[in-house]
């Protein structure tokens, strides 16, 4: 399918997915650049800021593929949107830890490694299949993303694997982690409402196929590093591709829109 | 040196000669050549200080990261931030090997900037409350950067050289993102422009300062002096800031802004630009962690140092396993 072929009730779906791909990176690449100058280590500062760096572009891959669908400029769609039109999970725009990242930050790096691997496997699987998508501008974009995703993947799962296998303190903040971001992850596993309509027009996979392909995936790391599977993860506030948000999108997106908010019109 | 004698059985007198012939023939040292103990400290000082420069100067920048008024913007000043850590870490891993025949590592670098023992540049230290200085940062601040560098290329220790020709072809691309940036306001509204002209008010004296007093008398330290002995660097000081001057004022004039020194013009029968000197016991008291910023920008590395402990403890076992 191409622009020109979309009948409206798929280009409503199209869009609908478009949005959830695109604010699922672009929030967690928002949240990965707060982190810049506080990370373990210096060499990880370079990596992790590669990756957000990555992440952005990725976001603004899909965001220019809603311009190209009549949606608005890519810019306005990206910062003068009100939060409850965003689509991404709540998990991704939740803060890194107590504090800002101007002012004392006590960010969770346990949190940050869980989130981040967790997305990673699931925006792989994602991935995989997009590449095949009937909307042929969204696979040729989800080719280009994965070469890059595939280190952003690797990268996260080393870091999973060693924290979890390291010292006892470690495997008790990397618990506590992932019991944490169990509680909100089913967000990312879900198409939201316009499912029916997405899977029909074969943009992507069936959302039951991928979740089990991250389920599974998930279980079987969980097992190599001795830790238990704590069954289905849950939504328990609300499900983000409805727009049902909390506060912490609210900060971000006035952060992230605070200069351009000022003069949308003129050139920065 | 006579044939079969062995390098080790020259005095120290004898094998301070042959480094400096070396050293004045053009010649790298390389880390495990044999170097006066005075040639190692100087590049450690001047590499561990470059290398934590690079690392803290990201931070007034990343305030901007999330804020950038564009999607391109913010892609572009986050390939930037990340060079510039990108930086640091190569920095440090010179100076690391430097620092290891004195048994100190990565750790006593980050104690001694926590203490405040090694300084970092002053323009980090300052306040960057706009997008205007994000542009001003990217474009003067690494303007100058690139000058001072760019005379280091060629510096008698080959991995600093060698590190510098990556850094400095990074740089150029720093400096026309700032361009970018700046040539956008200036052509933009009045407001913008007002926000550029603050920024460059702000930054002015700092610029100044970012290539240290022109002798040592302003601050009693004749490290510049030695550094040129050695092939370190080339150039004084002063000589680095005329250049800045040169290829910069012209072009901040050429965009309809004005700096903040009515004395400054170009002195046709010296050649030299005419200027007024910034006040150094400001900038001495800056460099010492006094500036605006010099303590908030400390206490976030401290507090993610402190906060991370744990993660180097399970990294550290990990790799005893």
């Amino acid at each position: 399918m191409t622009q020109e072929t979309l009948k409206p009730k798929e280009k409503k779906a199209l869009i609908e997915l478009l949005y959830q791909l695109a604010d699922d990176d672009f929030l967690l690449a928002f949240r990965g650049s707060e982190w810049l100058g506080l990370a373990p280590h210096i060499e990880e500062d370079v990596a992790f800021s590669s990756i957000s760096q990555d992440m952005m572009g990725h976001a603004n891959l899909y965001y220019n593929l809603l311009e190209n669908l009549e949606e608005g400029e890519a810019d306005r769609i990206a910062h003068l949107r009100s939060p409850d039109l965003f689509r991404n999970a709540i998990i991704l725009e939740e803060v890194n830890g107590p504090g800002t990242y101007l002012k004392e930050p006590d960010y969770d790096w346990a949190f940050t490694v869980v989130r981040n691997y967790f997305y990673a496997v699931h925006k792989h699987i994602r991935l995989d299949s997009l590449r095949h998508s009937s909307y042929e501008p969204l696979a040729e974009a989800a080719r280009k993303i994965m070469t890059e995703q595939y280190y952003h993947l690797m990268h996260w799962e080393i870091w999973f694997k060693q924290l979890m296998t390291s010292t006892d303190e470690a495997t008790l903040r990397m618990t506590a982690a992932i019991q944490k971001v169990w509680k909100d992850f089913g967000g990312v596993l879900t198409l939201g409402p316009y499912y029916e309509d997405i899977v029909k027009a074969n943009f992507i996979d069936d959302e039951n196929v991928m979740k089990k392909r991250w389920n599974n995936k998930i279980e079987a790391v969980l097992k190599e590093v001795g830790a238990s599977y704590p069954g289905e993860p849950r939504m328990e506030r609300g499900n983000g591709r409805n727009g049902v948000h909390t506060e912490d999108l609210k900060q971000a997106t006035a952060t992230l829109s605070e200069v351009y908010a000022t003069n949308p019109a003129t050139g920065w | 040196m006579t044939v079969g004698m062995s390098f080790n059985q020259l005095s120290e007198e004898e094998k301070m000669t042959h480094f400096l012939d070396r050293i004045n023939a053009g010649e790298k040292i390389e880390p495990d050549d044999w170097m006066p103990e005075d040639y190692r400290l100087q590049l450690i000082r001047l590499i561990s200080m470059h290398g934590i420069s690079e690392i803290m100067g990201a931070l007034p920048e990343k305030e901007w990261v999330p804020k950038a008024p564009s999607l391109h913007r913010k892609l572009a000043i986050m390939a930037k931030v990340q060079d510039e850590m990108g930086h640091g870490q190569l920095l440090l891993r010179v100076a690391e090997d430097l620092m290891a025949p004195l048994g100190k590592n990565r750790h006593d670098i980050m104690e001694d900037l926590f203490s405040g023992k090694l300084k970092f540049h002053n323009v980090f230290h300052m306040d960057a409350p706009t997008w205007g200085d994000a542009g001003i940062i990217a474009w003067l601040v690494d303007g100058a950067a690139i000058i001072s560098q760019s005379m280091m290329l060629d510096s008698s220790y080959g991995p600093y050289a060698r590190a510098l020709k990556r850094i400095c072809a990074e740089e150029v691309f720093h400096a026309q993102h700032g361009e970018s940036i700046i040539l956008a306001m200036a052509e933009g509204t009045s407001e913008q422009r007002e926000m550029l002209q603050d920024s460059l008010n702000r930054w002015w004296e700092s610029l100044i300062m970012f290539f240290g007093p022109k002798s040592a008398k302003e601050t009693g330290n004749s490290n510049a002096d030695k550094n040129i002995m050695y092939k370190i660097r080339t150039k004084t000081n002063e000589d680095l800031r005329q250049e800045f001057f040169t290829k910069y004022i012209p072009r901040i004039w050429s965009l309809g802004l004005t700096i903040p020194d009515d004395t400054i013009r170009f002195d046709e029968d010296s050649q030299m630009w005419i200027y007024k000197d910034a006040d150094w016991s400001k900038f001495k008291q800056i460099v010492s962690g006094n500036g605006p910023q010099s303590q908030n920008r400390l206490d976030l590395r401290r507090r993610s140092y402190k906060n991370n402990e744990w993660v180097r403890a399970a990294l550290a076992a990990k790799k005893a396993n």
